[in-house]
């Protein structure tokens, strides 16, 4: 039996952890409103400010996951329903016109929506199971069945699920750390509940 | 000179994303990578694609960016001297 140890809604310019309000930001414009939830953070990180939105969003919701972690065997599962789509259209607008074909290298490395699990990784030094699934909506049965047998084939000691959303503006995400302690039970209603 | 170096300090801070960084925190002399701004290998490719677009110089050997790129002053001094684009 495992559970889940911490939880982070973020959406509209408010955050809640583990239930509870932590941050109800005065603007829900994602670019204002991720910097501000940054630059609270006591950890000086400058590369935050070159990652696409998606990849900001999945850093900011894991740092409020693994801030007082010390555990590096942590495997990362995040799913969403657009991958990259919001950086892709960025790069295929640099390139739609012949006549000014200036594509940025910069834009073009995060066309991949599993940058974000590299970004997470490279922040909190994990080298761990990790993957990104991209489904209509969130696959809790899925998701809590992988979760498991991470956890139970000693693949993790630990594992950080979560539904990351950035497109055009509107932003979601919702993150939860699984190991054998925690304050709810690994099941399914609970995770419909933490992801919906 | 002058006018061309501040111009390209905010358009390296600018492309970039340097959010933390201001004209006056750039001198002319630092180094661009290592110890200088700290600037990784994606941002060697923006400074191509920047010289590209804002002053028309193509880089046909790449390798010529480890001088160009030194520090402002390297690039600037390119720039005046390679420019096509006013």
């Amino acid at each position: 039996m495992y559970s889940v140890s911490k939880y982070i809604h973020i959406e509209n310019g408010i955050i809640f952890e583990n239930g509870k309000q932590i941050v109800d930001s005065n603007t829900t414009d994602f670019s204002e409103f991720i910097k501000q939830v940054y630059r609270n953070f006591e950890h000086i990180y400058p590369k935050f400010y070159k990652m696409d939105d998606l990849c900001k969003l999945a850093y900011i919701a894991s740092e409020l996951v693994l801030k007082d972690e010390t555990e590096k065997d942590i495997a990362l599962l995040f799913s969403n329903n657009e991958g990259s789509l919001d950086t892709d259209n960025k790069h295929q607008q640099s390139i739609q016109n012949s006549n000014a074909y200036f594509p940025s290298p910069a834009v073009f490395v995060y066309t991949l929506p599993n940058i974000a699990i590299g970004e997470v990784s490279i922040r909190h030094q994990l080298k761990s199971e990790s993957a990104f699934f991209i489904a209509s909506e969130y696959q809790t049965d899925y998701m809590h069945k992988y979760t498991e047998h991470l956890l139970r084939t000693n693949k993790a000691k630990k594992v950080l699920c979560g539904w990351v959303h950035c497109l055009n503006g509107a932003y979601k995400a919702c993150f939860y750390l699984v190991e054998t302690n925690g304050i709810l039970e690994h099941n399914n209603q609970n995770i419909k509940q933490i992801t919906k | 000179m002058e006018a061309l170096k501040k111009e390209l300090k905010e358009r390296i801070i600018n492309v970039l994303n340097l959010e933390d960084i201001t004209v006056d925190d750039i001198q002319d002399t630092d180094a661009l990578f290592g110890d200088g701004l700290g600037l990784d290998s994606i941002d060697a490719l923006e400074l191509i694609v920047l010289l590209d677009k804002e002053y028309g110089i193509k880089l046909a050997d790449p390798k010529q960016g480890k001088e160009i790129f030194q520090s402002i002053e390297t690039m600037a001094q390119y720039i005046a001297q390679n420019r096509t684009k006013l």
